[in-house]
């Protein structure tokens, strides 16, 4: 392709933009990365993203997207070679489906085990593990969500393996259960395991440190 | 195909549903629509959507496609031949995901909120919400219709569908709280937008009537309101 230019507004402790990440490394796409300074946004985030002000947005020869999982599709149909999502509109439709219901099942529940206490937070976690557990369901018997290797569905989810075990040690919680959901734990460690994908994760010391200090903000610095 | 191939379970004051109808329509696939019984769960929609139990739910050739955009998209690709829903350009149509995940996400949760009891500030504070996003939904209409009737070009499209499917429920909302959210002078384009969108063939029959759905309101708010204190 002649002279792509391709930049990715980003920020290093965020999940969603290293969904983003993955996806361009899996195409093998060279692009320039832009570190935001959150929470002080830069003039080119709130030009680039006016509607929603948030990380990632992939500029594309200069026209600019945002919403992680909308950019992975607009990259799988941009860069068709190695190709992310399925191909038949059944399999499509239920990869789309399970992308959004961790989206909004497996995420919210889990924010709130972190955040919240008492009798809250062990609905929060109960919800969570449950949600989880069905989520594995949707691996149908293969090692990936993509089938022999991974695709659109491992990348929309995995970074919950790294999150939600970061979830579970400071907030003392247990979400992804080994002995409840044997098959779902053993994905997680298999993609994280994956090169391409362990390459590109931050270091988790450090996401240690950033969510544990983001924890006590969120709940108004109770010990 | 077979009108028993495809089937839609749903509910008629549902924007939700009107959406894969919609979809069907503008393709001309002929459906059978299953009209579930307010108040209780067919076994076929416990059956067809175990994880979420709810409507729309798409039955093509027995295989069950749930969430009403995730539809839209199947039917889309499933029908290929018939006019597009979704542009062609990818960049064009990462922005209809991008408008109509905006609409889902975070402008009709807003408008959904006003019916809800509350105090005046916090309507006054969601209607706030509302009118800053149909001024960008003003503005991405400009910019996606390039001049023409709708979101999609000359035809409907995916963000038409999104959009347009909760106009039903805005107008009762208007009614129901009396209230303008929909505003010639704020929101030229939208009325005009609006008005070809209604009455569009494919629209038509499956948009319900706004006295109807502030009936409907009513009903739902009596049954599930908390005893006298």
């Amino acid at each position: 392709m002649a002279e792509d230019k391709v930049q990715l507004l980003g920020y290093w402790g965020s999940p969603f933009a290293l969904r983003v990440k993955w996806a361009l490394k899996l195409k093998g796409i060279q692009y320039e990365y832009l570190e935001e300074d959150l929470p002080n946004k830069s003039p080119m985030l709130l030009e680039l993203n006016p509607v929603l002000k948030k990380v990632p947005v992939l500029v594309h020869n200069g026209k600019p997207l945002a919403e992680s999982l909308v950019i992975i599709e607009y990259i799988d149909e941009t860069w068709t070679h190695n190709p992310l999502m399925p191909k038949d509109p059944y399999d499509r439709a239920k990869a789309r489906f399970w992308a959004k219901f961790a989206d909004e099942k497996c995420v919210p529940a889990t924010m709130s085990s972190f955040t919240k206490s008492g009798e809250e937070k062990e609905k929060a976690e109960k919800e969570a593990r449950e949600n989880f557990k069905t989520l594995e369901s949707a691996l149908e018997g293969k090692p990936f969500f993509g089938g022999e290797g991974i695709g659109f569905l491992d990348i929309a989810i995995g970074w919950l393996g790294i999150w939600a075990r970061l979830v579970e040690e400071i907030a003392e919680v247990t979400l992804i259960a080994d002995d409840y959901m044997p098959v779902l734990s053993k994905w997680f460690k298999d993609f994280l395991e994956l090169p391409t994908i362990k390459e590109a994760l931050p270091p988790r010391d450090k996401l240690l440190v950033h969510n544990k200090g983001f924890r006590e903000m969120l709940m108004g610095g109770s010990t | 195909m077979a009108k028993t191939d495809v089937k839609v379970l749903g509910a008629w004051p549902s924007p939700f549903v009107m959406r894969p109808r919609i979809a069907l329509n503008l393709k001309s696939v002929e459906y059978e629509f299953l009209e579930e019984t307010f108040g209780s769960k067919s076994p076929l929609l416990l059956q067809s959507n175990p994880v979420y139990k709810k409507i729309p739910v798409l039955i093509h050739q027995d295989k069950p496609i749930c969430e009403s955009l995730i539809i839209v998209q199947y039917v889309d690709e499933v029908w290929a031949s018939g006019p597009s829903l979704l542009p062609s350009d990818p960049y064009d149509q990462a922005l209809a995901r991008f408008w109509a995940a905006y609409i889902d996400d975070k402008w009709f949760p807003s408008v959904r909120g006003i019916a809800l009891p509350q105090g005046e500030e916090g309507k006054a504070e969601l209607m706030v919400q509302v009118f800053e996003g149909l001024a960008l939904l003003e503005d991405a209409f400009d910019k996606c219709s390039q001049g023409k009737a709708f979101f999609g070009g000359d035809k409907i499209g995916y963000v038409d569908i999104a959009l347009g499917s909760f106009l039903g429920w805005l107008k009762a909302t208007e009614k129901m709280n009396n209230v303008k959210l929909l505003d010639e002078t704020k929101n030229p384009n939208l009325v005009g937008w609006a008005e070809r969108f209604c009455s569009h063939d494919a629209v038509r029959e499956v948009m319900p009537e706004t006295d109807k759905l502030v009936e409907f309101a009513k009903m739902l708010r009596a049954r599930f309101k908390a005893p006298a204190s």
